[in-house]
């Protein structure tokens, strides 16, 4: 049977996050199809027919799923849902809002944010903050699965696939989107970002974050992070947020800036390649998990590291 | 309006958890429970609704072992008007509670349930969306701000960009982040009047629900150990081995 990827995306373009979802489901064995429920959202459908490894791209296009509501979306996906084993998605604010309807309405488990596959039924998934690793096994006739991005490679360009439209279900009016306050940035999405330099209630306050590490982020051509310390002071927005309720990343350089290393942000940001931790306090946490720790006042640190990069 | 809020008892989040020598699951003896925090913060919400003469009542819904009981009473403490537990050993999956909620709500008849977006144990974040395509509600989840009107509720969500403003009709099931207020301690007279409050106590099978679980844990692990590196000596050594020896930049 075939496996069900929903796309996540702006109508325009997939979101990074699909293409780490898409290679999950390559590990699965099995014609891989892709969804792209939106309005107006031929651009994406092209896109999504372009990432590796998919099969077929279903389009759907009706004005109530402008806004992808998670009641609309499950009702398209359960209309489908027979003629496929597995239905993954990135374990994204998105994908984590849908998914487990599907599974209710389908009457299975949902088994989130998957970060190994063992086999089609079997699955590794982190618990208690990343502490412990689980296996677990699904005994339900379809898996709905979420996806950690950041355990699976993403899915390269170059595919092809035929695009196949896919009618629209009707539309259960539950729920309208009154609007989206998007944090606008030119710096890389997050958890795509292949460096990330992150702030944390030692930047002292908002000014401080943005005067120091934004020029530090832009040279690296980073993605600007926060612990959870700096979102609740009002430093920085809460998407900004790494750490186990916030968002979990694992680029290949992680520079933590005036972060003590609570165990809630140490589970977003420890399968980082190299972590580098900036810190006044010898004693921090974030030492722990540092490769390189600089045992140093930030505010003379910093400047000196954009200098010394040029 | 009724409110019905679900709590979960699980590790306290102070707690380092640790796994069975054989593998076979998390060990969870002699281990200090709490209310899972998101459910604290769910809980707050729902009684500054009752406080602010928006709900009427404030019903909290509890799961599992006959200890639920002190979650419960916990949740008394900070306002909520009684408690219903379902109580079995049965380990609840969370496809097994959104069902019993269900249940509860064709009972109870709440305008609103509002649920932590996940519990700190299995880290799952399903049982609010379960719940809501159940009973095909609507589903705000995410919440950091949540204002009711006698139809709707507009709740602003925090999603992966930014924030999003929802509006859902009632009734609806609402999740709670970890922004959208701060609970309160407990007082003591609130502790003790809690006591006194009524507690209800059912099981699965009058509620005619079939709690099997659908996944099955083969194995537990801890992962692999992350070691301190090195110390350098200042920003041209961090750059230096950046360059040279890592290799990132």
């Amino acid at each position: 049977m075939a496996i069900l990827v929903i796309a996540e995306h702006d109508n325009s373009s997939i979101k990074a996050a699909t293409h780490h979802a898409v290679t999950a489901a390559t590990k699965l064995g099995g014609e891989i199809h892709l969804l792209v429920a939106g309005s107006n959202c031929a651009d994406a459908a092209a896109a999504a027919a372009r990432i590796s490894g998919v099969d077929k791209v279903l389009l759907t296009d009706a004005p109530h799923y402008a806004d992808q509501s998670p009641e609309n979306v499950a009702a398209l996906l359960v209309s489908i849902a027979a003629s496929y084993s597995h239905l993954l998605a990135a374990a994204t604010t998105s994908g984590k809002n849908c998914m487990p309807r599907v599974a209710a309405l389908l009457d299975v488990a949902q088994i989130s944010e998957i970060s190994g596959i063992e086999s089609a039924d079997t699955f590794v998934r982190p618990i208690y903050a990343g502490n412990v690793v689980a296996t677990v096994q699904s005994i339900d006739p379809v898996k709905v699965i979420t996806v950690r991005a950041t355990a699976f490679e993403a899915a390269g360009e170059g595919g092809s696939a035929a695009i196949e439209t896919l009618p629209a279900a009707a539309d259960l009016g539950l729920s309208r989107v009154l609007g989206r306050e998007l944090t606008k940035s030119e710096r890389p999405e997050l958890t795509a970002a292949k460096v990330i330099v992150s702030g944390g209630r030692g930047m002292g306050n908002g000014e401080n974050f943005h005067r120091l590490l934004e020029p530090l982020a832009d040279r690296l051509g980073a993605a600007l992070g926060a612990s959870r310390a700096a979102v609740d002071a009002g430093f920085v927005p809460n998407d900004y947020q790494v750490g186990q309720t916030g968002k979990i990343v694992a680029p290949q350089l992680y520079i933590a800036v005036g972060i003590s290393g609570a165990i809630q942000h140490l589970a977003g940001m420890k399968d980082s390649k190299i972590i580098v931790a900036i810190n006044k306090d010898a004693e921090a946490p974030i030492f722990q998990v540092a490769d390189y720790g600089l045992v140093a006042d930030l505010f003379e640190v910093v400047p000196a590291l954009q200098a010394e990069l040029g | 309006m009724k409110i019905l809020v679900p709590v979960k008892r699980v590790v306290d989040y102070n707690v380092k958890v640790r796994v069975k020598p054989d593998g076979s699951d998390v060990d969870l003896a002699n281990v200090k429970m709490s209310m899972n925090p998101f459910d604290e913060i769910a809980v707050e919400e729902a009684v500054r609704l009752k406080e602010a003469g928006i709900a009427t009542e404030v019903v909290v819904f509890s799961a599992g072992v006959a200890n639920c009981q002190e979650t419960l009473r916990t949740a008394m403490a900070i306002g909520a008007d009684r408690g219903i537990l379902v109580q079995t050993d049965v380990e609840l999956q969370p496809l097994a509670v959104a069902k019993l909620l269900q249940a509860v709500c064709a009972r109870e008849q709440p305008q609103m349930v509002v649920c932590g977006k996940q519990a700190i144990d299995d880290d799952a974040n399903q049982t609010g969306q379960m719940l809501a395509g159940l009973l095909g509600w609507p589903q705000a989840t995410f919440a950091s701000k949540v204002v009711v009107s006698a139809q709707t509720a507009t709740v602003t969500r925090e999603i992966d960009g930014g924030l999003e403003n929802v509006e859902v009709a009632l009734p609806a099931v609402v999740t709670s982040d970890l922004r959208l207020n701060e609970p309160r301690y407990a007082t003591l007279p609130n502790i003790m009047k809690a006591k006194k409050k009524p507690l209800e106590t059912t099981n699965p099978a009058a509620l005619g629900v079939d709690v099997t679980p659908r996944l099955k844990t083969l194995k537990a692990a801890e992962p692999p150990k992350r070691s301190a590196g090195i110390k350098v000596a200042d920003a041209a050594d961090l750059v230096l081995k950046l360059k040279t020896e890592a290799k990132v930049i």
